[in-house]
């Protein structure tokens, strides 16, 4: 007898979180992709991944959430960024709507075991493509290219580049590759690691660390919030291509999200991304050539 | 697996790191616990406050806070260190030695009320009351739980590799980063390493623990 007001509670409340939903999903489908309708089934052929993904029309994808510019979770939960543009592109392609994507958070510690356990079905994470990962895991793209830099105070002359690190305290995150990049390139510089980079802005104020180093498009997001207490100084001193990663060995996937970038640096949707996100501090570079290795 | 071996070097220096934030932090929350469980039980109103204040707050507070308030909140309150080992240690130290404390504390109220009514009749002050006396019995009692203690600080010291510390945890993932294929190998490594520190500390306190037992 109890039971019956419980239920309608039951179900008026799931009827408001119906609702939300509906709200919800209107506001973001005008926004991002576009594709998703247009896209509407390809043939694929049967049993491709693309095939497999587009008949049960979600898919999985990582990124990163702490990572301006690129991808970075705002107070509702959803990611945004340029990765993540370009993720709902190849999404929307495989006529996958917007709201049915699964972001899961890639940190780069995770990102090959997450891909070779299946947990996620591509990665789109600032992912530098390199020999080293090309060993586990497979790249389409690149879709950018970014190259290390060095953030300083903005009153300090005495950084121009990387070769005048010696005996200066540069600060990175532990495990990066920009960490591992100035451990064994620049060893007489002394390296400071944190948990994230953001955690660096605050000893460089208090001049405890000399600099910063990272990829130049993550400075520049510093570089967009202090202006007057940093700068990004030098010419970026490595090419760090940023890869769309997959499960090694599924050849057909990977052409195919070389094709889907090709054509979006094609038509437009790429700038487009690019001028939504990451362009709003940086200016639009040229699209760089697809790598089909 | 072989290239854990072929960053044996970097494992080492890793471990290094993580061994003296043991040892040094370790070191200085034994005394700074004991001092804190001899303030505890004193006699003066206001070393007893101010104690409990301090191991209050270091007990409760997670250890990740301790790291940030000594790394980022003091360095923003003007109060600036170098950055790296010395924070570390202090963070360790502040959070563990509150643990100490309590360990001691439960051990000195073990020791029987006879043998300090005892120690006051033959005339010792209440300073000499508890370190000739009550301490030497309380500490005996308490190596398990300290050793617990000490156990714990090692593993806690992993908390310092997201603050400017390049100890074992911090190795890992460099070396993660390395060699992509053998992300699980590394971490298995990193593993490894803890426990050469963590069990001969467990079979170190079955050892001083029948060394220092005495029956009541």
């Amino acid at each position: 007898m109890g039971i019956r007001p419980t239920r309608m509670v039951a179900l008026s409340a799931a009827c408001m979180l119906a609702l939300a939903a509906c709200s919800s999903d209107s506001g973001g489908g005008e926004t991002a992709g576009g594709d998703a309708s247009e896209g509407a089934m390809t043939e694929f052929a049967a049993g491709s991944t693309m095939a497999t993904l587009s008949e049960q029309g979600s898919i999985t994808i990582g990124t990163k959430f702490d990572q301006p510019l690129f991808g970075l979770v705002g107070p509702d939960g959803v990611p945004v960024g340029f990765d993540v543009e370009i993720a709902t592109l190849i999404a929307g392609k495989l006529g996958i709507a917007p709201e049915d994507i699964e972001w899961t958070e890639t940190v780069s510690g995770n990102r090959e075991p997450f891909i070779q356990d299946g947990r996620v079905d591509i990665v789109v994470a600032t992912y530098t493509i390199n020999d080293d990962r090309k060993q586990v895991v497979d790249f389409a793209g690149p879709y950018y290219e970014a190259g290390q830099s060095l953030l300083v105070a903005k009153d300090d002359e005495s950084i121009g580049g990387p070769d005048d690190l010696a005996g200066k305290k540069v600060c990175s995150v532990d495990g990066s590759t920009p960490a591992g990049n100035i451990a064994e390139n620049y060893p007489d510089t002394e390296l400071v690691t944190f948990a994230a980079y953001t955690d660096c802005l605050d000893p460089l104020r208090n001049g405890q660390i000399d600099a910063v180093t990272t990829d130049n498009v993550i400075l520049a997001g510093y570089v967009a919030e202090s202006p007057d207490d940093f700068k990004v100084v030098g010419d970026p001193f490595t090419a760090e291509p940023y890869g769309i990663g997959l499960m090694k060995g599924d050849d057909e996937f990977r052409t195919w999200i070389n094709d889907t970038l090709e054509e979006s640096f094609a038509d437009g949707s790429w700038t487009a991304a690019w001028e939504a996100t990451a362009g709003t501090v940086l200016p639009t570079p040229e699209p760089p050539a697809v790598d089909r290795y | 697996m072989e290239s854990v071996l072929e960053s044996m070097p970097e494992y080492l220096a890793g471990f290094r790191m993580t061994l003296y934030l043991t040892v040094m932090s370790g070191v200085l929350s034994l005394l700074l616990g004991t001092f804190l469980a001899a303030c505890r039980v004193s006699p003066l109103k206001s070393l007893r406050t101010v104690a409990t204040v301090i191991v209050e707050v270091g007990r409760n507070t997670p250890l990740t806070l301790v790291f940030v308030f000594f790394v980022f909140i003091l360095p923003a309150l003007g109060i600036i260190f170098p950055l790296g080992t010395i924070p570390a240690v202090i963070a360790l130290t502040v959070y563990t030695s509150a643990f100490v404390c309590e360990a001691v504390r439960s051990g000195i109220n073990s020791v029987g009320i006879g043998q300090a009514e005892a120690a006051r009749a033959i005339g010792l002050g209440s300073v000499n009351t508890l370190w000739l006396i009550v301490l030497p019995q309380a500490l005996r009692s308490v190596v398990p739980p300290l050793i617990s203690v000490l156990i714990a600080l090692a593993k806690n010291t992993s908390v310092a590799s997201g603050f400017a510390v390049i100890e074992l945890t911090a190795t890992g993932r460099g070396l993660a980063r390395d060699y992509p294929a053998d992300v699980i190998w590394m971490l298995l490594g990193v593993a490894a390493f803890y426990l050469l520190i963590t069990v001969p500390a467990g079979a170190m306190a079955g050892w001083v623990e029948r060394k220092v037992v005495f029956s009541r």
